[in-house]
């Protein structure tokens, strides 16, 4: 990919956008038949596919808690989902992954209500355009409330980042290849906080509070979606015929 | 990697956050006894052993000429790789680096990389064919918590501690080391937030959050840890911490 002259140009980004813009997004509670849960997430080009298992007994034995669930995850990304294949099976970067999204989280599960037994969330990127750990854990969010795994709220999760010295929302592949600092934040909606921050690159203290409001604001919408998403699994629809 | 602790000793500690107390008598924004020494280890080009209070790191800087990645054929190659030695504490394992190890080598990674601490342009050798790489391995000696903190700042000072490197071919005049970045790792335990926490202190937390800053204040990186959450205030006041922190810890790059 060559860098871009510019990748803001009279206050549009590349692909159209405004700079508090988020891409397209389409989220699907329910995807996949097996899983207890599942979501599907599609945020411009980024295809993130989730599913959650249990509570169910936890394998193996030794690893199970007497006070409380495990929460278990696991990132992937398919070997086609990038540019380059890339090779399969966990590398650093998916390791590290997994650790934030399960931790991004767990603070909204009740695992204490299921001692011994664990609950595994796998999130496979199918497509990737930058920010698939966010969408990941969006997709997760949605595939653990399908599963009906009490939870004290939803977790949404978008990045932000600066480009062109401008603060943007929801970064693309390109902006986060070329831009200068990527943020990654996921917040429980309901009382905004913070479950996950990562952050690469340079800001001030005045970039990083506005970058931080308007990663919020970013979530905002994504739990709106979020929502409608699971509304429109489990309304009653009228009665046919 | 995570201890038991009994309830007692979680109470206990959560009970003195409370009141702003700390169990080794610290206040809040104190670190505990901090060293640096550099030049160690003669077969490495950089060295440098940090201690926080009991807790040890061991970091090594080794100059190698390597294949550059084919999208940047004529800039060095920065590699960071963190052990958590089986010596270093009961919860270590021998064996392949597990998420800890690895979420400590990337974080550091990270504080070094994006500030842009390394010129890597300089280290170029014959492009698309040779270039320098730089690789800083963490050698945790000993686990008494925030292996954050003494891991970066252990590679930041062997990093430094490369001066003219000593191995056949070396080029350029000087070591291509530009800038200081420190991370300060904050914890939260039920509303309170506190530096350098120690083992205990760790295993009690409900979140974390380390930072990266550079001299003239501004963030490099960021890495939130913990199974709980952190309010927008908290994270506030948290970078007011690490930038003040990160000060003092650069006095001892000197």
């Amino acid at each position: 990919m060559e860098k871009p002259e510019k990748l803001i140009v009279d206050g549009k980004r590349l692909d159209g956008r405004g700079p508090e813009e988020l891409r397209p997004l389409k989220i699907q509670a329910g995807a996949l038949k097996r899983a207890d849960g599942s979501a599907y997430v599609e945020l411009g080009a980024n295809k993130v596919l989730a599913a959650v298992y249990g509570p169910r007994e936890l394998h193996p034995r030794h690893m199970q808690q007497p006070d409380t669930a495990v929460l278990r995850c696991r990132y992937n990304m398919a070997p086609f989902s990038v540019e380059e294949r890339k090779r399969p099976g966990p590398d650093r970067r998916s390791v590290e992954i997994s650790k934030v999204i399960r931790e991004a989280l767990e603070p909204v599960v009740f695992t204490k209500l299921y001692p011994r037994s664990g609950i595994d969330v796998f999130v496979e990127v199918l497509q990737a355009d930058a920010g698939t750990r966010t969408a990941g854990i969006t997709a997760a969010a949605v595939a653990l409330a399908d599963a009906g795994v009490p939870m004290r709220d939803l977790v949404s999760a978008v990045a932000v980042g600066k480009v062109d010295d401008t603060i943007v929302l929801d970064l693309t592949k390109e902006e986060d290849q070329f831009g200068t600092t990527d943020m990654p934040v996921a917040m429980l909606p309901r009382k905004r906080v913070i479950t996950l921050l990562q952050m690469d690159g340079s800001f001030i203290e005045e970039e990083f509070e506005r970058a931080l409001a308007l990663a919020m604001k970013g979530c905002e919408q994504i739990y709106e979606a979020q929502k409608q998403a699971l509304k429109a699994r489990y309304s009653i629809k009228p009665e046919e015929g | 990697m995570y201890e038991i602790i009994s309830s007692v000793k979680r109470d206990y500690i959560a009970d003195l956050a409370r009141q702003e107390k700390r169990a080794d008598a610290r206040a809040l924004d104190q670190y505990r006894e901090v060293s640096v020494e550099t030049g160690l280890i003669k077969s490495a080009q950089g060295s440098a052993l940090v201690k926080i209070g009991n807790t040890q790191v061991l970091a090594g800087v080794k100059l190698e000429r390597v294949e550059p990645f084919p999208d940047t054929p004529n800039s060095g190659v920065l590699m960071v790789n963190a052990e958590l030695r089986p010596l270093a504490s009961p919860t270590f394992e021998a064996g392949p680096p597990d998420e800890n190890s690895i979420e400590l080598a990337r974080v550091v990674d990270r504080g070094i990389r994006e500030s842009e601490s390394i010129d890597l342009d300089k280290l170029g050798i014959t492009p698309g064919k040779e270039v320098w790489a730089v690789y800083i391995d963490l050698h945790v000696l000993d686990y008494d918590g925030n292996l954050i903190d003494a891991a970066s700042l252990a590679a930041i000072a062997a990093l430094w501690n490369v001066k003219k490197p000593q191995v056949e071919g070396w080029t350029l005049d000087e070591f291509p080391v530009l800038k200081k970045p420190v991370a300060v790792t904050v914890v939260k335990i039920g509303e309170k937030l506190m530096v350098d926490p120690s083992l205990d202190e760790e295993n009690v937390m409900d979140a974390r959050l380390t930072i990266s800053t550079l001299e003239d204040g501004s963030i490099c990186a960021m890495q939130k840890g913990g199974v709980w959450c952190l309010t927008v205030e908290e994270i506030k006041a948290a970078y007011g911490l690490a930038r003040a922190k990160a000060a003092e810890l650069r006095e001892h790059l000197k």
